[in-house]
């Protein structure tokens, strides 16, 4: 049969904008449709959501909170008291739940999960990466968190203790990564490159300093 | 508001069905730890899930449980730990 366009018919969908899967995605969408239909948020409201979370800038959160808490420890005795605080003596929004900060040592490496859902610090770290949220990473991590630290190249000694946060309810977590070595006189600046996204979740360590 | 626990308090993770929505997981339920760490009070998600109150607000703790008390077939390091956030309402004394 040739392709012409003389009769009106459908396209098959693209592989990246499917059609909802399931009966409960469609009962979001229409939800969504909805609320928008009787003025309870505006469409460009969700959207201007949407964007905001999406354009929180990791290097600019998350990695100067670590950096200065390296460098300024009055910063991290503030952190300690109340991270939301310290956070926002930065200049930086944290978001509306309450933080704590895991500090990492020679003697406690610190990852973060939620195994119940995918509670993340999205204002500070943006939004979760997929495997954050994949049930295998939930269901894995909490059970044999050395094999999945290991996945991620990060082979923890054994006389270190691993301990996980089940960021399951009302806490959002930041792990502070061990500062690298031989980064003494670093600026601010320069240590917060050495911060990542997945150092944060605990599931690496910051990058070595022979790597900015 | 009085706290009942205190931090270094050995507890007990309520080991109970709730038909509703509830933050403790199953894995949890039933163990013990050690309180770590008193946070802010908050509503009962039970409730607040539901469009309730969820008052009076409890007091959160965060509760240390030992890896290999979690898991019998832990593979770890018998040092490794896990910490979870649990209501009050949610622990026992030991």
């Amino acid at each position: 049969m040739t392709h012409d366009h003389t009769t009106p018919h459908r396209h098959p969908n693209q592989p990246d904008h499917p059609e909802p899967s399931s009966s409960y995605e469609l009962l979001g969408v229409a939800l969504n449709e909805l609320l928008i239909e009787k003025g309870i948020y505006s469409a460009d409201e969700l959207r201007t959501q949407i964007e905001e979370i999406e354009s929180v800038n990791v290097d600019s959160h998350g990695a100067q909170i670590v950096a200065k808490a390296w460098l300024d420890e009055d910063f991290l005795t503030a952190l300690r008291a109340d991270a939301a605080d310290a956070i926002r003596s930065l200049g930086i929004d944290p978001g509306y739940t309450e933080i704590m900060a895991l500090e990492n040592t020679p003697e406690v490496h610190n990852v973060v999960v939620c195994t119940l859902c995918s509670c993340y610090p999205r204002w500070l770290l943006g939004r979760p990466p997929a495997w954050y949220k994949s049930k295998a990473y939930r269901a894995r991590v909490v059970r044999e968190p050395r094999a999945v630290l290991a996945e991620f190249g990060n082979d923890i000694a054994t006389d270190v203790q691993v301990r996980v946060h089940d960021s399951n309810a009302e806490l959002r977590y930041v792990v502070i990564p061990l500062r690298p070595k031989g980064t003494e006189g670093w600026t601010q600046a320069q240590l917060a490159r050495l911060v990542t996204r997945d150092s944060m979740i605990g599931v690496t360590q910051a990058k070595a300093a022979t790597a900015s | 508001m009085s706290a009942r626990f205190e931090v270094g308090q050995s507890v007990r993770i309520g080991d109970r069905t709730e038909p509703r929505h509830h933050r403790v997981p199953a894995y949890v339920k039933g163990r013990e730890g050690i309180v770590v760490c008193l946070c802010h009070p908050q509503g009962l998600p039970e409730e607040l899930a539901y469009r309730e109150s969820g008052e009076p607000k409890q007091t959160i703790y965060r509760v240390r449980v030992s890896q290999p008390h979690l898991w019998s077939s832990y593979q770890g390091e018998a040092h490794d730990n896990l910490e979870i956030e649990i209501h009050e309402s949610w622990l026992d004394p030991l």
